[in-house]
C-alpha cells in the first residue's frame, strides 16, 4: 500500500520543527517561509494544524501546467515539480484549490511537498507524532482530502 | 469510432489524451493549424525572455508521446465543415471524415480597428511563429509600443524589458488590466510598472499607425505621437470561429455549447478559448480564454464524446495569476462583487500589497490580490467548493489574509467524521 502523510492536529504543539526540517531538506537552510509544509495557528481554538499537499488524485496543479512540469510519480504516489521544465507561470498556484503549491521568488519556480522521495523530513522531525508517514488509509487527513477533493470535483462537473 | 479534434492547444491535447484513456480502440486524429508540435501559448513569454528554448513550450516534452498514445497528430488548416456528411475540408484541398468532432481552435488577438495595423512592424504575439519574428527584432533600446494593458500585455512586458526594449503601453481604459483588477490595485500596478522603467499611458487610444523612416509613428487621440520600431497589439482576443460561418453550428461570442460542451449539432463539441462555456460565477455562458478552463473543457468534452452525457459541467471558475515584473496579482470568480454583497479590502501601499474578498451570504464568491501569493489557490477551493464559512466569515472580514485557516477549519468541520 502507498504511504501518505498522516496528520493529527490534536497532537501538534506548534513547535514548527516540521517547517524547519522541510526547508532545510529542500533549500539547505532553516527558513520556514520556504517550507512545503506549513503550520496554521488557530488562536480561538488554541490549536495548530500542519498542512501540506495531500497528493490528491485530481492533481489540479498537474492538469493546469502548460508545459508538463509537474509529473505523477506513481510508485511514491507523489506529484512532483520538474524544476528544469517549470517556467514559473504560477497557473498551478491558482488552480490548486487547497493552496498547497506555491511560487518561490528565490528560484522563480513553484514548490510543493514531494514527500522527500519517500522519507519525509517533517515526519522525522515531529516530536509528538502529529505528523506520521504511514499507510494511506481512511482516517483523519485522508478522509479530509477525499472529502475536499470530492467537493471541488462535484462543483466542476457532475454525472 | 473516429474522433477528430481540430486544434492542438491545451484543450485539444487534453481531449485527445482523455479520449485515449476512455476508449482504447478509437481512432484519434489531432489536427494542428500550425507547423509545430503541440505547444502552449502561455509559455511564449518565457521563450522571448530566453528562459526556455522552443522545446520548453511543448505541451508534452517527449517527442514520442502522441505516437505512444496512438494519437495521430497532423497539420493543416480547416476551411469548412460539412456537418451533413461528417467531413471537414482543409485549405490544401484534402478532406477528413469523422464520427465525433471536437472544435478546439482557440482564439486570436483582436485586430484593433486602427489604420496602419497591417504595416510590417505591427506584430501580435500569439503564435510561436509570431514570437520568432518578434525575437528576431528585439534588441537593446528598441522602442516598442504595446497596444493594450491587459493580462497578456503585462506578461509580455517582462519579457520585453528583459531583452532591453524601451516599452510604452497604451491603454484606452482609465486603468490597467481592467478585466482582472479594480482601480485601487491597478493604480498600484501602474506605479510599480513605471518604477521598473516602462511608460504607461492609460486613458489613451491609438488612432493611427504610420510609416516613419525605418520605423513607425503611433498617433494617439491626444498627446504626442510615439516613435516605435515594433508595435504589439494585445487588446483582447476573439475566438477563431470565422471558418464556421456557414456550417450551421450555433455561434455567439464563441461557439455556443450546452453543459456537456456539445454544440447544436449532435456529434460536434467545442472546448477551450473558442467555446462559450459555462461560467461558475454567473451561472451563464462566456468565453473565458484561460488555460485552466481550456484544460477542463478538453477533459469534459472528450468524456462526453465517448460516454454520452456522462459529465454535466457546473461551470469553470474564471481566474488569473499575473506576474508583472515581480509583482504578483491574482483574481478569482466574482472579484468585482455583487451590488448587495459584502466585501473586505486590505491595502498596504508602501508594502505593495492588496487583498480584496467578496462575499455573498455565507460564501466567498470572489477574490483579488496584489503581492499576496502564498496559498492563494485556496481562494478557488473556498469559492468553487461553496464552503459555508459560518463564523469564519466574520473572522475573514476582520483578517482577510486568513483564507487558508478558514478553509482548513471549515473543511475539517464539514468532513464526515468517524
Ligand atoms: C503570450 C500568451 C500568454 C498567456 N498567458 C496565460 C496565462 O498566464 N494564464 C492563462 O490562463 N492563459 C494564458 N494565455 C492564454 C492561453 O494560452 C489560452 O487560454 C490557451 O492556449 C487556450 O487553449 P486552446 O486549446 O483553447 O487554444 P489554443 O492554445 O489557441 O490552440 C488552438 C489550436 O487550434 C489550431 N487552429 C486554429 N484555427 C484552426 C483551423 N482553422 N484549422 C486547424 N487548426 C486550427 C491552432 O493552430 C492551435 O493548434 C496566454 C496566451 C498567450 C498568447
Amino acid at each position: 500500500m502507498q504511504k501518505a502523510l498522516l496528520i493529527d492536529p490534536d497532537k501538534c504543539t506548534g513547535c514548527l520543527q516540521c517547517e524547519m526540517a522541510c526547508s532545510f531538506e529542500h533549500e539547505g537552510r532553516f527558513n520556514p517561509s520556504r517550507s512545503r509544509i506549513r503550520v496554521f495557528t488557530f488562536h480561538h481554538e488554541g490549536c495548530f494544524v500542519p498542512y501540506a499537499c495531500t497528493q490528491c488524485a485530481d492533481a489540479w496543479c498537474l492538469q493546469a501546467c502548460p508545459v508538463e512540469a509537474i509529473v505523477d510519480d506513481r510508485t511514491l504516489g507523489v506529484k512532483r515539480v520538474v524544476d528544469e521544465r517549470c517556467v514559473g507561470c504560477k497557473v498551478c498556484t491558482i488552480a490548486c484549490p487547497f493552496g498547497t503549491i506555491n511560487y518561490s521568488q528565490a528560484s522563480g519556480k513553484v514548490i510543493k511537498c514531494d514527500l522527500c522521495g519517500g522519507d519525509p523530513a517533517c515526519a522525522r522531525a515531529c516530536p509528538t507524532t502529529a505528523i506520521r508517514y504511514t499507510d494511506a488509509d481512511q482516517t483523519g487527513y485522508e478522509k479530509m482530502r477525499r472529502w475536499a477533493a470530492r467537493s471541488i470535483t462535484a462543483a466542476e462537473a457532475t454525472a | 469510432m473516429q474522433h477528430l479534434i481540430v486544434g492542438a492547444g491545451p484543450a485539444g491535447v487534453h481531449a485527445a489524451e482523455t479520449l485515449r484513456r476512455l476508449d482504447p480502440d478509437a481512432g484519434i486524429l489531432l489536427l494542428s493549424g500550425e507547423a509545430e508540435p503541440p505547444y502552449s501559448r502561455m509559455a511564449i513569454p518565457y521563450l522571448l525572455s530566453r528562459h526556455i528554448d522552443e522545446a520548453g513550450t511543448w505541451l508534452r516534452p517527449s517527442p514520442e508521446h502522441f505516437q505512444r498514445h496512438r494519437i495521430d497528430v497532423r497539420h493543416g488548416l480547416v476551411e469548412r465543415i460539412d456537418s451533413t456528411h461528417n467531413r471537414i475540408h482543409l485549405n490544401d484541398g484534402s478532406r477528413l471524415d469523422y464520427d465525433r468532432l471536437l472544435l478546439a481552435t482557440g482564439a486570436s488577438p483582436r485586430q484593433p480597428p486602427v489604420a496602419g495595423v497591417e504595416l510590417p512592424g505591427v506584430l501580435p504575439c500569439w503564435t510561436l511563429e509570431q514570437a520568432r519574428a518578434i525575437a528576431r527584432r528585439l534588441q537593446p533600446d528598441l522602442p516598442v509600443v504595446l497596444m493594450g494593458a491587459g493580462f497578456i500585455a503585462c506578461i509580455l512586458l517582462e519579457a520585453l524589458l528583459r531583452r532591453g526594449a524601451r516599452v510604452t503601453i497604451v491603454e484606452r481604459e482609465p486603468h490597467m488590466v481592467p478585466r482582472m483588477m479594480n482601480p485601487t490595485a491597478a493604480s498600484m500596478l501602474k506605479r510599480w510598472v513605471e518604477a521598473k522603467g516602462a511608460r504607461v499611458l492609460t486613458g489613451h487610444a491609438v488612432e493611427l499607425i504610420e510609416p516613419n523612416g525605418d520605423g513607425l509613428r503611433v498617433c494617439l487621440d491626444h498627446g504626442e505621437p510615439l516613435e516605435a520600431r515594433l508595435v504589439i497589439p494585445a487588446a483582447g482576443v476573439s475566438p477563431n470561429i470565422g471558418f464556421l460561418r456557414d456550417s450551421g453550428i450555433g455561434l455567439d461570442q464563441g461557439i455556443v455549447v450546452d453543459r456537456h460542451l456539445r454544440t447544436n449539432i449532435d456529434n460536434i463539441f467545442a472546448a477551450g478559448d473558442v467555446a462559450q462555456g459555462p461560467d461558475f460565477s454567473s451561472g451563464g455562458f462566456q468565453v473565458q480564454a484561460i488555460q485552466p478552463t481550456a484544460v477542463e473543457h478538453g477533459r469534459i468534452a472528450a468524456t462526453n464524446m465517448t460516454r454520452d452525457g456522462a459529465l454535466c459541467h457546473a461551470g469553470s471558475l474564471n481566474m488569473n495569476v499575473l506576474d508583472t515584473l515581480g509583482l504578483i496579482s491574482t483574481s478569482f470568480g466574482n472579484w468585482r462583487g455583487a451590488p448587495d454583497g459584502e466585501q473586505v479590502e486590505l491595502l498596504d501601499e508602501a508594502g505593495w500589497r492588496y487583498l480584496n474578498l467578496q462575499f455573498d451570504g455565507d460564501h466567498l464568491t470572489g477574490a483579488s490580490s496584489l503581492g499576496h501569493s502564498d496559498h492563494i489557490g485556496v481562494a478557488r477551493g473556498l469559492i468553487q467548493g461553496r464552503v459555508a464559512l459560518g463564523e469564519w466569515k466574520t473572522r475573514l472580514l476582520r483578517e482577510p489574509t486568513r483564507l487558508m485557516e478558514a478553509w482548513l477549519a471549515r473543511s475539517l468541520a464539514a468532513a464526515p467524521s468517524g
